[in-house]
């Protein structure tokens, strides 16, 4: 059955359904947001903690918004600023019912009280995530005079310079991954590219707990540089990987050591690894639904468990951070993925999008994406399709789509003087850093 | 009682009946310490050069690596089913599969061989009295030079409660008689991801415990990743980041008390796989009085010639180096012989060691790991062939893994590679030859290979640098 909201979209024009899309996951991060703290919901789901990493997308997103006229600026600050407080007035402090510790905060908590849940760690890329988008809204929301938007900015700059990235490198040269109470650091090894690079940049950039600038050269020195699939890629499997820090970071024409010798940026890396994606899709060697290399998306998200596939030869990995070409890989695609590489191609996005949206409409409900879909595993004729939304998805949606169309978030951050410091740190420099 | 097998096995590696021989009036030219790999390959070669040779083994002729290692592991390996979800084989008929192989192999370095060659064997603890001199149990044999090849053992662990619960190691393990229903193995180096994998594949449920992040903390993320998946498709269950911290009995069930991150549980096990590691067999050697220097946990100390700190000695294999392999533990034996007898300059440096996983698929590698590279300034670019794009690794079913050449950038000299395959054991032998042969990407291009071949995803590494390349002119 076609999708009553989607049907019209698939024959709108590209701004129109740029638009739609934009705005569909903007207003998942309006609609779950908790009307006290300002906590935003991990997904859709009922009782649903929130995810801070949501939260850094959404503090983020809010200018976007502003700029669409989709909220009034004084909601939108306002909203901001309660996001803020809760944080700058949440405990911090060794004990395992703390929302955070040393200026970090536990990955998902109690949408009301803040509270750690799920026994989960104190994040430190997570963290990163959160102050990316504290400090894009701080970007944002300057009005002189402004009594709200002043606020913003003091807060913005006490959670940021209160985050101790020392004490999060215990004692070494590199990040470690976060920390839990009555345990410790984690031991999880982080070997070669990913997400963390904003979580570097922003240790690097800081007036209070600085890491030393050595500590990106010993991040990148587990980088590993691939001929992959006839592509020069710094090879990170999960399309996400390639994104997250993209979403803050305007990385054309900056280059730090690696890529000065590699004479490329991030930015066009991210472009190469999309070829990467785009080639498996083509060759879809595992023979699953819906691959082609105009439909193509592996990254984290939901996929189906094996309960939900029990009767399938297929082999499924459930909730898991799935990537290509080395895999894990089992016929799930987020269908949100290739309209978030909007920047790094414009036509092969939407052209992905499209035929993505054509073939199973029903990936998007309320002008929104499902986290997975596996059409490989069918039941009752239906592809397999991830429930509700997930708040990661629909927030880098909003700034991917808004750095396509306007640049707005890459603009913020790059007026942030310690973004920029963090990159001078970190060797890089060239393009709009040198202005 | 002894079977046939078992009486082959001993006849072959220390027959009950044996006499050790009397010493002779003069020195020997060489005494060698242990009858391993390297104590066997060293004293094949000083009598091919005409000198006079003792070893001296305090088990069985043929060392770790054939009596609880290499080879009854790969048996093992070999007789699990290929296909996961396969029948399972009958254990005994397995075993017996694995120690006829066993027997077998221990053939072709028999003590029969030994003595044909000239070769005194003394079977007796060894243990140096001076400089020139050691103790073969209490009977003193004198040498112009000696060879300590006295290999390593499994590392004891201090994990409260386990001597009491009882666990198997590499030495006990390949004596089990009954398939464990339940197998907990602790530690993800090579040999437990290998019998983690084999002992699933032919019946036991299997928890494996690793401490680090990774399993086989030596290999690449992707290969590591790989065999994680694979590990787990076998059933195995795979804990990471996890510790064993006490072990207990209870109900008359061993019990393994487990951390891994804040939490804290029980793992309950018929059997208990102690594989966290090797330490060199130095211990009750003497080896002050003879002068030579060595650490408990890194062994006898060498030079890159193998020479330990008294001139008249030297070491090779497990106990004096990093890699613990049977072919290191022969080519440095080869390399310490050369050196004691001619007062020549050969490197152990310079060894390229190929060394592989035997899981499925298997996990090889040789020369530089991409870290080792960037710690030494050397820019390297990976040339990665998919298995899932290689014709013949589709055609037979076979196309997990891949082929990374590690080629310096700005050339196309190979330092290193990693292939998972199922067969990556033999494909890493081209590599071997070709970085040896100083063979680059440009001439391995043009290198014909059959087809359809899985080593056919080395070549194509190769082609897919050759299309990095500027076009040249026709």
């Amino acid at each position: 059955m076609q999708n009553p909201t989607f049907a019209p979209l698939s024959a709108s024009s590209d701004e129109t359904l740029l638009d739609r899309l934009q705005r569909g996951a903007f207003e998942y991060l309006r609609t779950y947001a908790d009307p006290r703290t300002g906590l935003v919901a991990d997904t859709s789901r009922p009782g649903a903690p929130s995810s801070i990493a949501v939260v850094g997308f959404a503090l983020s997103c809010y200018p976007v918004a502003v700029e669409h006229a989709w909220i009034a600026r004084a909601e939108a600050a306002a909203q901001t600023l309660k996001t803020l407080r809760f944080f700058a007035d949440s405990v911090q402090g060794e004990a395992a019912e703390a929302t955070g510790y040393h200026g970090f905060y536990y990955h998902f908590l109690d949408m009301r009280s803040g509270r750690r849940v799920w026994d989960c760690e104190l994040s430190v890329v997570d963290t990163a995530l959160l102050i990316a988008g504290v400090l894009a809204a701080a970007a944002y929301f300057r009005a002189e005079g402004d009594a709200v938007e002043t606020q913003i900015g003091k807060l913005a700059d006490l959670l940021y310079q209160r985050v101790d990235w020392c004490w999060a490198a215990n004692g070494g040269r590199t990040l470690t991954q976060g920390w839990k109470p009555g345990y410790g650091f984690l031991q999880y090894g982080w070997e070669g590219y990913n997400e963390a690079t904003i979580a570097y940049l922003l240790a690097l950039g800081s007036p209070t707990f600085a890491l030393p600038s050595d500590s990106f050269a010993a991040w990148t020195r587990t980088y590993q540089w691939e001929n992959l699939l006839d592509v020069d890629v710094l090879y990170a499997g999960p399309l996400f990987t390639h994104l997250f820090s993209h979403a803050w970071i305007d990385y054309r024409g900056i280059r730090d050591a690696f890529m000065q010798a590699k004479q490329l940026d991030y930015f066009v890396n991210t472009q190469r690894a999309i070829r990467v994606h785009r080639e498996y899709g083509a060759r879809n060697p595992h023979g699953f639904a819906g691959y082609e290399r105009d439909l193509w998306g592996i990254t984290a998200g939901a996929g189906p468990t094996r309960e939900q596939a029990a009767g399938s030869t297929l082999r499924v990995y459930g909730y898991m951070a799935r990537g290509a070409p080395y895999g894990p890989d089992d016929g799930t695609l987020a269908p949100w993925a290739m309209l978030a590489t909007l920047p790094f191609g414009r036509d092969d996005a939407l052209r992905g999008t499209r035929q993505l949206l054509a073939r199973y409409p029903e990936v998007c409900r309320e002008d929104r994406f499902a986290s997975g879909l596996n059409a490989s595993l069918v039941t009752q004729d239906r592809p397999w399709l991830s429930e509700g939304w997930y708040g990661l998805d629909q927030g880098l949606l909003v700034l991917m789509i808004e750095n396509a169309l306007s640049g707005l978030p890459w603009r913020l951050m790059r007026e942030c003087a310690y973004v920029r410091t963090g990159l001078l740190r970190a060797g890089f420099a060239g393009g709009w850093l040198d202005s | 009682m002894t079977d046939a097998i078992e009486q082959e096995w001993l006849r072959r590696t220390r027959p009950p009946d044996w006499q050790n021989p009397k010493p002779p009036a003069e020195p020997y030219d060489l005494c060698i310490l242990g009858a391993g790999p390297a104590g066997l390959v060293a004293a094949e070669l000083a009598t091919r050069h005409g000198l006079r040779v003792a070893v001296i083994e305090r088990r069985g002729v043929g060392g770790n690596s054939l009596h609880a290692g290499s080879v009854p592991s790969k048996a093992l390996i070999g007789a699990a089913p290929r296909d996961r979800g396969g029948p399972k084989p009958d254990f005994s008929a397995v075993r017996a599969h694995m120690r006829g192989v066993r027997a077998r192999i221990a053939g072709y370095r028999s003590i029969d061989r030994l003595v044909a060659r000239g070769i005194d064997v003394y079977f007796a603890a060894a243990r140096f009295a001076t400089e020139q001199s050691v103790l073969a149990d209490d009977v003193p044999l004198r040498f112009k030079k000696a060879l300590i090849a006295t290999g390593a053992r499994p590392e004891d662990v201090s994990i409260p409660g386990l001597d009491a619960v009882g666990c198997l190691t590499s030495e006990t393990i390949f004596d089990l008689e009954v398939l464990p229903p339940r197998l907990a193995v602790i530690g993800g180096g090579s040999l437990g991801c290998e019998l983690a994998q084999a002992f699933a594949r032919l019946g036991s449920h299997v928890s494996l415990m690793q401490r680090q992040p990774k399993f086989l903390p030596g290999v690449e993320r992707d290969a590591a990743e790989l065999l994680t998946r694979s590990l787990e498709l076998d059933g195995v269950e795979t804990r990471l980041n996890t510790e064993v911290i006490a072990a207990h009995v209870e109900s008359g069930e061993r019990m393994l008390d487990v951390r891994s991150g804040e939490l804290r549980f029980s793992i309950a096990a018929d059997a208990v796989l102690l594989s966290t590691g090797r330490v060199p067999n130095v211990q009750d050697l003497d080896l002050s009085k003879a002068g030579v220097r060595f650490d408990a946990a890194t062994g006898v100390t060498v030079d890159d010639f193998l020479a330990t700190s008294n001139p008249h000695i030297y070491a090779a294999g497990d106990v004096c180096v990093r890699r613990q392999f049977a072919h290191v533990a022969e080519a440095t034996a080869r390399l310490a012989v050369h050196n004691a007898f001619t007062g020549g300059g050969a490197s152990s440096s310079h060894l390229l060691i190929p060394r592989c996983t035997y899981c499925r698929p298997e996990i090889a590698q040789i020369g530089l790991h991409i870290w080792e590279a960037a710690e030494r300034g050397i820019p390297i670019k990976s040339y990665t062939v998919l298995m899932q794009d290689v014709d013949r690794a589709i055609t037979d079913g076979l196309d997990e893994g891949f082929v990374k050449l590690y080629v310096r950038e700005g050339s196309d000299e190979i330092v290193g590679a990693t292939i998972v395959a199922a067969r990556a054991s033999e494909m890493i032998n081209e590599v071997s030859v070709i970085m040896n042969a100083g063979i680059g990407m440009r001439r391995l291009a043009s290198v014909l290979h059959t087809y359809p071949a899985q080593s056919g995803a080395i070549y194509q590494a190769a082609m897919a640098f050759a299309r990095n390349q500027p076009a040249a002119r026709w």
